[in-house]
């Protein structure tokens, strides 16, 4: 079975600020790491290699500093990784973003079955697995707790919604986004490491891709604008209390008698 | 759009220094007299700003601007399991009827399933134009490709501008299937809307875990995708009086044909959900045993609350991980909130701050949660809610004696 997981490299820390002047972020100092819910994706990979055999790549799109998420992804026992980067890329949005990869994709092979996590810790959206199965023509299930079988053209998975756990039957290729928890990701291993060195993965640009023209890319190919970005906005209406604890716990009593809680 | 140009002739090896400093995205770099910028580059144009006058600028590239006004109503998907609507889909149309009104634009909703006449009717009491019925037995049950297809079939026929979808499970996957059909734009998890009056949606939503809001627009392309999660709008009043009209729609054959098929459907068991309770009592590290939950519990039973956590309290395994509060957990909207000894993460906040009242204690003065509390009381919970929970004892006791 051939798998391909989408991984994507974020920031360390979501507590980054706007700077007020420039309206850009402020990203001094902050750290790179893979995006949590993509741990979930390799591991169920990575389960289902051992499970059916095949082989399991792994993909991203970034700068060169992105190489470190494929690298990790690789220690915990991808195969192999590649790398989409390129300066046309810049500014894309959920839409340019999934073509691109859906482009990589086509550049890299054909799968089976294709992961990602269920969203993203930067961004939140959960859009971009859906919008590359789209483009590439598959059928999805989002929020997948677990994939259950593999069989001649087809899978089957447990989908968390709402209110009830659904278990479908897919057709074979899809791509499926990994519910948080779903597993317990394994840690990089070192011997791998030591093995591979900085080896396994591959660097390829926009000139790879099919479809070369650079207006379906980047900021060019995102039919979304950013007007601004700002902090959100602080509750300024607001009232402050100080002094004994046996005053304090009189005025709480009486506001939530005021205000007919109690 | 456009793109970034360099001007090499400006650039010395000072210029170089400086502008690769500028960049918050390490994407711009000087090598062999030369000024590149990388695929790091997110076009965010500090460069421009801050950077060395003219070194770097930005080049417009024109490009055809389309039609808007062949793109008119704002259309809503009517979800709906089983014969009721998610709770959303009021609170969408109540915004919808908003943001119509700006240009005096219908309201549409989209429903789409099995057996939907009481369904479609009640829509009409809820300032709805038009309902487009896909209604057949092959939508009975939520299967992608064919709730696709129906959404791109209304899209294709009726033209809206704008493309309402609730943030759930079934939105999440059926709105960017579509807006990439049209490859047209998506903006999940709206908190803000407007409209412009050249029919624009102006979309405000949070990233990076709500520590900051992002204005987004889309300029040249229709329909305008987003998606807004369940209590983030009011719902729209019931009215007594129906109006507006059903369209039935429909497919053609292939348009239901899906390879997926669904096996089993099971009910989760009942959750613990505490983005429906209307008083909360949350929880933070100021709790310095488990045992000392006691004093938040009995507050909870007291108030009729909900009793509600923030994250490391998950992760010390002292509570069930559906009481969690925050960007990785639930977003709640009580009519009241009582943080005991919660400092306020933003991400415990922004799953919160929706609160109609919230009341935060706290021994320090400068926790963050004060900033969002409308009243903030600086002291020990310790000390505090015994006595609180005296108070409202005592006062049902004077009650029980009247």
């Amino acid at each position: 079975m051939k798998i391909l997981v989408c991984i994507k490299q974020v920031p360390g820390t979501t507590a980054v600020e706007v700077d007020e002047k420039t309206g850009t972020l402020k990203r001094e100092g902050v750290e790179s790491k893979m995006n949590l819910f993509d741990l979930y994706a390799i591991e169920q990979a990575l389960i289902l290699k051992k499970q059916y055999g095949g082989t399991v790549d792994v993909i991203t799109m970034g700068p060169d500093q992105a190489r470190a998420v494929l690298m990790e992804a690789l220690y915990m026992g991808a195969d192999r990784g590649i790398l989409i980067s390129d300066r046309a890329l810049a500014g894309a949005d959920v839409l340019a973003t999934s073509y691109t990869l859906a482009q990589g994709i086509q550049w890299s092979g054909e799968y089976d079955l294709i992961l990602c996590g269920k969203q993203t810790t930067d961004g939140d959206t959960a859009q971009v697995g859906p919008e590359t199965a789209e483009f590439l023509g598959m059928e999805h299930v989002s929020n997948v707790l677990k994939v259950l079988k593999v069989e001649e053209g087809s899978l089957e998975v447990l989908e968390n919604q709402e209110n009830e756990v659904r278990r479908l039957q897919l057709p074979l290729p899809c791509l499926l986004t990994m519910e948080k928890d779903a597993n317990t990701p394994r840690l990089p291993s070192y011997k791998r490491k030591l093995e591979m060195g900085d080896r396994g993965v591959e660097v390829i640009s926009l000139k790879d891709f099919k479809d070369k023209d650079t207006s379906h890319y980047g900021a060019n190919g995102s039919p979304t604008r950013v007007e601004r970005i700002f902090p959100p906005e602080k509750n300024t209406a607001r009232q402050m209390y100080e002094g004994e604890p046996k005053d304090l716990a009189a005025s709480l009593g009486q506001l939530l008698k005021e205000r007919k809680f109690i | 759009m456009g793109y970034l140009k360099i001007h090499q002739e400006l650039v010395t090896k000072d210029v170089a220094e400086k502008m690769c400093g500028i960049c918050p995205f390490d994407a711009i770099s000087y090598e062999d007299n030369r000024l590149e910028i990388g695929a790091g580059c997110k076009l965010c144009r500090v460069c421009i700003k801050n950077g060395v006058p003219g070194v770097i600028t930005y080049e417009e590239e024109k490009e055809e601007a389309i039609d808007k006004s062949l793109w008119k109503g704002i259309a809503v998907f009517a979800e709906q399991e089983a014969g009721s609507f998610h709770p959303v889909v009021y609170e969408l149309l109540g915004k919808a009827g908003e943001l119509a009104a700006v240009n005096h634009h219908p309201v549409y909703a989209v429903l789409a399933g099995c057996g939907l006449e009481p369904l479609a009717e009640e829509l009409l009491h809820y300032g709805v134009d038009k309902v487009f019925c896909y209604d057949s037995e092959k939508l009975k049950e939520f299967l992608l490709l064919p709730y696709a297809n129906a959404l791109e079939d209304f899209i294709t026929r009726v033209h809206p501008s704008v493309m309402m979808v609730g943030a759930t499970v079934k939105g999440r996957s059926l709105a960017p299937r579509v807006a990439a059909r049209f490859r047209t734009g998506l903006t999940a998890d709206c908190t803000v809307l407007e409209m412009k009056e050249n029919t624009d949606l102006v979309q405000i939503r949070p990233a990076f875990g709500g520590n900051i809001m992002a204005q987004i627009v889309t300029p040249n392309s229709r329909p305008q995708f987003c998606t807004v999660r369940y209590k983030v709008f009011a719902a729209a009043e019931r009215r007594q009086e129906p109006c507006g009209e059903i369209v039935p729609m429909g497919l053609t054959e292939t348009g239901y044909e899906t390879k997926a098929r669904l096996l089993e459907k099971r009910e989760k068991p009942k959750e613990i959900d505490i983005a429906e309770a209307e008083v909360i009592v949350a929880v933070g590290r100021g709790i310095k045993s488990k045992n000392d939950l006691r004093l938040a519990e009995e507050l909870a039973k007291a108030l009729g609350a909900q009793l509600a956590c923030t994250r490391p309290l998950i992760e010390a395994g002292w509570f069930d991980a559906r009481r969690q509060i925050g960007l990785s957990g639930r977003t709640v909207k009580p009519k009241l909130i009582i943080t005991l000894g919660i400092s306020g993460s933003v991400q415990f906040v922004a799953g919160m701050k929706g609160a109609d009242c919230i009341i935060a204690v706290n021994t320090d003065p400068h926790a963050g949660i004060f900033d969002t509390a409308h009243y903030g009381f600086v002291g020990d919970l310790y000390e505090v809610i015994p006595h609180v929970l005296e108070m409202i004892h005592a006062g049902r006791k004077g009650m029980e004696r009247d």
